[in-house]
């Protein structure tokens, strides 16, 4: 195996640890030399392990990523796309606060992160740049209302990779809606982790707008605990991104907590959108639920892997899983992988997974009734899309999503 | 037999602890020395009298194994497997060859007695009583350790042109066909197992149905693990030409013995334009004492070709026995229009290990597939289903639908499931449904409350669970399989 040459994902690795070298400033944390360590020794995942079987990283091969420094675009019209929610917002543009763009929340500092350890390939690579990031930490029993985090990632000639490190806390009894945004232009690397805490009774709802640039990399990962009676309630909509994977570890830590992580995925061209979760349930008596739907045309493929893992003592767990997908054209692909694993007996769990093209008879129904076929189209697909998206408490996110999927709709059916 | 009354029957019968079917017999074993190398392999090609050939395929499969390594992405786990201190060749010891049934020696119809299967002609699997001409009777190929004892109804086959004889036989008869077609679906290096199974097999059972055929009965293998540390390596070949049927039935039991015995059998099945293969299995080998110790080793290979357009492949299997199953009977459907379908129970106890589902890749147009998965777990076993829904980009109108369900008893189990469904034509259309749960306390009470003891009520709802899977079985399997649930889960509740 050492004798043969170096493949495109070794390749990728040596470039990130070679830029790590190359930062003294980085190699001063011991945790951040413990996890290019790792990464030295285990190498960013091939399609060969079973988590990413579906979902090759060889297209960052190749590409020179360099570390953000100062920009002169900032982005900053990007941000017309969210200019419909209102209130304080954080804004990060390559992985860098943009104090003139952003409105301050409360309860909000941002920095150089606190580095926890970190386990698989991408969150090392996040473990070992990350430099700054958001840290929001909501008092007990304090309603944090609506936080918007913008993420804007602007490249010119030069490729960029950036790796902020979000924190966000809520105490007992608080609340929050974080709404996570990702827009951009030209190619660069957006890998974001975000460390969420729910503690006992809190809420946290968690809004996310995947909109990168059609030449960009995104690889994030949340990882969530949530303690007895907290409710982590999430919807991820990929719009953006030559290849994306979100991952999503959620630990049901407390009895009666709480877990929703619903995306909807909707591609195009050559896209290749991956959305992984795990959900954990380590406690006696909690719920997870997820729907996720994806809408595929052009040659893009679509990737669903959703674990579900009930440990011994976490009886009367209630676990649902929907995953479903519309393949539009002929070269389009979805790949699913449901799994349920599962140690305890008095359990309810379950997953459907349906796959599919339009129906012909609700087309034809529609047309019967005068509707031209690419308004019926629309409004079936709308439809489909209804499922995950009616659960958006927020007005004025759920406007901005639905008028994002409404361009994005017009952009793949001109 | 109606549910209840089965279920309740085997219950009585099963009072009696351990395993029934444990017992070994003594006959006198020819084998070959511990290990494996090429001179092993020649010794078993030159016995079992084969032509240079399949000595070459053998010689090569080895080659390949030994570049492998033993798969570890299942969910089970075992200790080590010391390849070099197994027995490659066990055969009972014979005369000239048995001519007919009246020179088999008569210690092992004595024990095929004992399992209830009697070998006589006329004479039906576990002694159903069936009145004349209502159902076509079923011929017997049995398999003891390695080498074929006797088969039946060799005439009757034969009159309507139906080759069914062990593997090692048709090797040397029927070399033309043999060669076509073995390695076609599986070939000698697919896995780890299979080419393990292609360097030593010994026996196993072929069927060849020409062409517009129906098969005049059903054909049954009954295997059994005999003779201390002999791993057994059957090889199983089924051809249907075009426009035939066949329906062939493969059951297991094994003495009881203290060490691990490894298992590595394949089966290939290929059907040709509108012909129809059943194949069904009920596994009883011995699974190991409560504490995990002893027990089978089971890694099959099963796959099927659906060659010709509208052929159709069935695999139905009760999976009960073994310390470890890993097995993925699998369809492979090229021919347009062409059917697989996987209806499975799998029950796990003590310690036992399953891991086991299908693989259905939909290649030519309009293919279906169904899945029906039910597996139980109890005591301190793991049970997975994992599956793989696959369509190609020219399988047009491509349907699937797989529904697996767990139950589980006892809160020290787990249970699995691990579904792949890829989808490259947007004119398929797939479903998939899987449910964990346990035994409703209300169907429980529902059954105590008019007077089912706790052990009879869950045999019965635990039959009730596996129906969808168990109508597929032929009436005689069928009736075993109800036993062996009920058997199988005894003492698991209370």
């Amino acid at each position: 195996m050492s004798a043969s040459p170096p493949n495109a994902m070794q390749l990728a690795t040596t470039g990130f640890l070679a830029r790590f070298e190359g930062n003294s400033g980085l190699r001063a944390n011991p945790v951040r030399r413990r996890a290019a360590e790792t990464l030295r020794h285990v190498g960013l995942p091939t399609q060969r392990e079973e988590a990413w079987h579906f979902t090759s990283l060889r297209p960052l091969a190749g590409i020179a990523f360099q570390g953000a420094h100062a920009v002169h675009d900032h982005g900053h019209d990007l941000l017309a796309r969210v200019a419909g929610i209102g209130g304080p917002r954080i804004v990060f543009v390559n992985g860098r606060h943009d104090t003139a763009a952003s409105e301050m929340p409360d309860f909000t500092t941002v920095g150089e992160p606190a580095l926890d350890e970190t386990e698989d390939a991408v969150s090392l690579l996040n473990t070992m740049f990350a430099d700054d990031g958001a840290h929001i930490e909501i008092p007990p029993g304090v309603d944090g209302e609506t936080i918007l985090l913008a993420s804007l990632g602007v490249a010119g000639a030069e490729p960029v990779a950036f790796h902020p490190r979000h924190r966000v806390r809520l105490h007992p009894g608080a609340r929050l809606t974080l709404i996570d945004v990702s827009l951009g232009r030209g190619t660069y690397l957006n890998n974001p982790v975000f460390d969420i805490e729910v503690a006992e009774g809190a809420m946290l709802t968690h809004l996310r707008l995947q909109d990168d640039a059609t030449d960009a990399f995104h690889l994030s990962s949340v990882r969530a605990t949530i303690a007895s009676r907290g409710t982590y309630d999430s919807f991820a909509l990929t719009l953006g991104a030559r290849l994306a994977r979100m991952e999503v570890h959620a630990r049901l830590a407390g009895v009666h907590g709480a877990a929703h992580l619903n995306a909807a995925q909707l591609l195009g061209g050559i896209q290749h959108a991956d959305f992984t979760t795990v959900v954990a349930h380590d406690a006696p008596s909690c719920a997870s639920r997820q729907t996720v739907k994806n809408v595929l045309t052009g040659k893009s493929r679509g990737v669903f892997q959703g674990r579900i893992e009930v440990a011994r003592a976490a009886q009367k767990t209630d676990g649902y899983q929907m995953n479903q997908a519309l393949l539009l054209s002929p070269d389009a692909e979805i790949d699913s992988k449901p799994q349920l694993q599962i140690y305890a007996d008095d359990v309810k769990c379950s997953h459907g997974a349906t796959v599919g093209e339009l129906d012909a008879d609700q087309l034809f129904y529609l047309r019967s009734r005068g509707i031209a076929e690419p308004a019926a189209r629309a409004i079936l697909v709308r439809a489909f899309l209804a499922e995950a998206l009616d659960p958006i408490a927020h007005e004025d996110t759920r406007a901005v999503m639905e008028h994002a999927i409404d361009a994005w709709w017009k952009g793949h059916n001109p | 037999m109606p549910a209840v009354a089965a279920t309740l029957d085997a219950v009585q019968s099963a009072t009696e602890s351990g395993y029934k079917w444990g017992f070994s017999t003594d006959i006198e074993m020819d084998l070959a020395p511990k290990g494996l190398n090429e001179d092993i392999i020649r010794l078993i090609s030159e016995r079992k009298d084969e032509p240079a050939w399949m000595l070459a395929w053998r010689l090569k499969a080895y080659a390949a194994w030994l570049q492998m390594e033993e798969p570890d992405w299942s969910s089970v786990e075992h200790p080590p497997i010391d390849y070099q201190a197994l027995h490659y060749y066990a055969a009972p010891k014979k005369k000239a060859g048995p001519k007919s049934l009246d020179e088999v020696d008569p210690e092992l119809l004595r024990m095929y007695e004992k399992l209830g299967i009697p070998l006589k002609e006329r004479a039906i699997l576990a002694g159903v009583e069936i009145p004349e001409g209502e159902r076509p009777p079923i011929a017997i190929d049995a398999v003891f350790d390695s080498v074929s004892v006797a088969t039946t109804f060799r005439s009757t086959l034969a009159k309507s042109g139906v080759i069914f004889c062990p593997i090692s036989e048709a090797i040397r008869e029927h070399p033309d066909l043999v060669k076509q077609y073995i390695g076609s679906v599986v070939p000698a290096g697919d896995n780890y197992f299979a080419a393990l199974n292609s360097a030593v097999f010994t026996d196993g059972s072929f069927v060849f149905i020409p062409k517009g055929v129906r098969c005049p009965m059903e054909l049954s293998t009954y295997f059994r693990i005999n003779a201390q540390n002999t791993g057994q390596f059957e090889r199983t070949l089924i051809i249907a030409e075009a426009g035939s049927h066949v329906s062939y039935l493969e059951g297991c039991t094994a003495p009881q013995r203290d060490e691990n015995q490894l298992h590595a059998a394949v089966v290939e099945l290929v059907a040709m334009d509108d012909a129809t293969i059943k194949y069904s299995t009920v596994q009883n080998w011995y699974p190991g004492d409560a504490e995990g110790r002893g027990g089978i080793y089971n890694f099959v290979t099963k796959r099927a070709a659906c060659r010709g357009a509208r052929s159709k492949v069935s695999w139905t299997q009760v999976e009960t026995g073994s310390a470890i199953t890993w097995k993925y009977p699998s369809c492979i459907l090229i021919g347009d229009d062409s059917v697989g379908e996987f209806y499975s129970v799998a029950v796990t106890t003590n310690r036992q290990q399953a891991d086991t589902g299908t693989k259905m890749i939909h290649i030519g147009r309009n293919t279906r597939s169904t899945i029906v998965s039910k597996g139980i777990s109890a005591g301190r076993s793991n049970n997975t289903y994992r599956g793989q829904v696959k369509v190609m980009p020219k399988a047009h109108g491509a349907r699937n639908h797989t529904q697996c369900d767990s139950l589980l008893i006892g809160d020290q189990c787990g249970a699995h499931t691990v579904p792949y469904i890829e989808c490259r034509n947007p004119t398929a259309k797939l479903e998939h449904e899987a449910t964990t749960s346990k035994i409703a306390d209300d169907q429980l009470f529902y059954c105590r409350q008019r007077g089912l003891s706790a052990e009879d009520a869950v045999g019965l709802i635990v039959n009730g669970f596996c129906k969808e899977v168990l109508k597929e079985l032929p009436m005689e399997f069928a009736v075993e399989a109800q036993k062996l649930l009920a058997v199988s889960l005894e003492g698991s509740v209370g």
